[in-house]
């Protein structure tokens, strides 16, 4: 066994580099993600016929192909199709949205479904029109509810996000790659990424602990 | 003030409702009692739409609320409802709960419905309690804040569908007492109760429901004195 650290400290500000990419991309895909997964939950619970069908079958073709192929797709057939030429970032944060949209729908809705029917009720009796009860009565309950499944979406897509390296995005995970071409050892780069993605995992789920707490003092 | 004409509610192939005819006039007071699954808490529902009567009409202050065309959000505006469970909205501080409705739905300015709101707690005893959250209020304590939430949208009419139900026993006299404060103030106010006393006391007249029919719409002085059917004398017996 081999392990020279030395060779790769020069190298450690660029793999640390990737924090940036990999944290764009999963903050924005859980932004817009959450925002189009509620979107999608609301339609579900709705009753117009048309657009719930299109939502049922779109989260099921989102949660039923592989993520890679997903991102392959939105990257490489879109310049294909429309004749627009994506970049690498503009793909991977369009598909993780895309996709965590999916998955975030199905957690809200069942957080939705979860709120007590007397909430409803109280709020239909005082005439609250159905769209603010939603903003200002249902939802706020239902994200206090699934946050914890909310915080580990995050950290799934802040994982998954290491996908990018695929199409090029200089992220953690594409930086190690790099690395590991150019100095030919795969210890000492991967470990240091892998040590990065962890200590963000960390920090999230104390974010979450404290948010949560925060959030729980009306119980 | 509220007419109900003919009004038979059911759900799938289960009759809840069987053509109930009867008026509540405005500034009555009308207990609804009976055996449990007769139908009262339906009845009370139909009446701000949070049930849709199968058949019949329903009209409150001249209008018809059954007509599918009804502004159903309007009229629920001038009805308020007071429930068994209280339901107020965790998330929000007390003073947020009396406030959220005037301003959200009537357009009432944030100080105009927190002066109303302060006055309300005052009303209710609960002046002390404004900013707190209701979970950490007794269950006596939040009937009487969700009755205040319902009054801040100063409704014509009032409906309680069981509001000392899930309340420990030492604290229904307080909820009772706001609601015949309420009375005495001249509200129109209908409610589903198995307060005997508080429905002999308050009421104007008692509507007694038996398998989903009116059995016995009269005065409370008739009724318990001297009911006359079967149905009311045995349910009389067991509740007194």
């Amino acid at each position: 066994m081999s392990l020279d650290f030395a060779q790769i400290v020069p190298y450690i500000p660029f793999i640390v580099n990737g924090i940036k990419v990999t944290l764009q991309v999963t903050l924005l895909s859980v932004v817009f993600g959450f925002i189009w997964g509620s979107l999608l939950a609301l339609i579900k619970i709705s009753n117009i016929r048309l657009l719930k069908g299109f939502a049922v079958a779109y989260t099921s073709v989102f949660r039923g192909t592989p993520l890679i192929l997903q991102l392959t797709f939105v990257y490489f057939a879109t310049p294909q199709i429309t004749g627009y030429n994506i970049s690498a970032f503009e793909a991977a944060v369009l598909t993780f949205t895309l996709n965590s949209g999916a998955y975030i729908s199905e957690t809200i809705r069942g957080g939705i479904m979860a709120v007590d029917k007397g909430q409803w009720e109280a709020a239909k009796a005082l005439g609250v029109p159905y769209r603010k009860m939603m903003t200002d009565i249902i939802l706020p309950q239902a994200v206090k509810n699934i946050l914890p499944a909310l915080v580990n979406e995050t950290i799934a897509l802040l994982k998954e996000s290491a996908l990018v390296s695929t199409i090029g995005l200089a992220d953690i995970m594409q930086n190690a790659n790099i690395v590991k071409g150019t100095i030919f050892r795969y210890f000492e780069p991967y470990l240091l990424a892998g040590l990065l993605y962890y200590v963000m995992v960390m920090l999230l789920t104390w974010v979450a602990r404290v948010l949560e707490r925060r959030m729980r003092r009306s119980d | 003030m509220i007419k109900i004409q003919n009004v038979s509610k059911s759900f799938g192939s289960l009759d809840v409702l069987h053509d109930i005819s009867t008026e509540i006039g405005r500034g009555d007071v009308v207990a609804i009692i009976g055996p449990s699954g007769s139908g009262k808490s339906t009845l009370l529902r139909c009446m701000n739409l949070l049930e849709t009567p199968t058949k019949g009409t329903i009209v409150i202050d001249g209008q018809a609320i059954t007509d599918p065309k009804a502004d159903v959000m309007r009229i629920r505006q001038k009805i308020g409802m007071v429930f068994q469970h209280f339901h107020l909205f965790p998330h929000m501080s007390v003073l947020d709960n009396l406030t959220y409705a005037p301003v959200k739905v009537k357009g009432l300015s944030k100080a105009a419905a927190e002066a109303k709101a302060r006055e309300l707690l005052a009303r209710i005893g609960l002046s002390n309690k404004a900013d707190v959250f209701p979970n950490r209020l007794s269950g006596g304590q939040k009937q009487r804040v969700a009755i205040a939430r319902s009054l801040a949208m100063e409704p014509q009419i009032m409906l309680f569908d069981e509001p000392t139900s899930a309340l420990d026993p030492e604290m229904v006299k307080e909820v009772l007492d706001v609601m015949k404060g309420l009375a005495d103030t001249g509200m129109t106010m209908a409610i589903v109760t198995h307060e005997m006393n508080f429905a002999r006391e308050v009421a104007d007249r008692i509507c007694f429901l038996d398998g989903g029919r009116l059995v016995e719409d009269a005065p409370p002085s008739e009724f318990f004195v001297n009911p006359k059917s079967e149905r009311a004398k045995q349910f009389l017996e067991k509740m007194l």
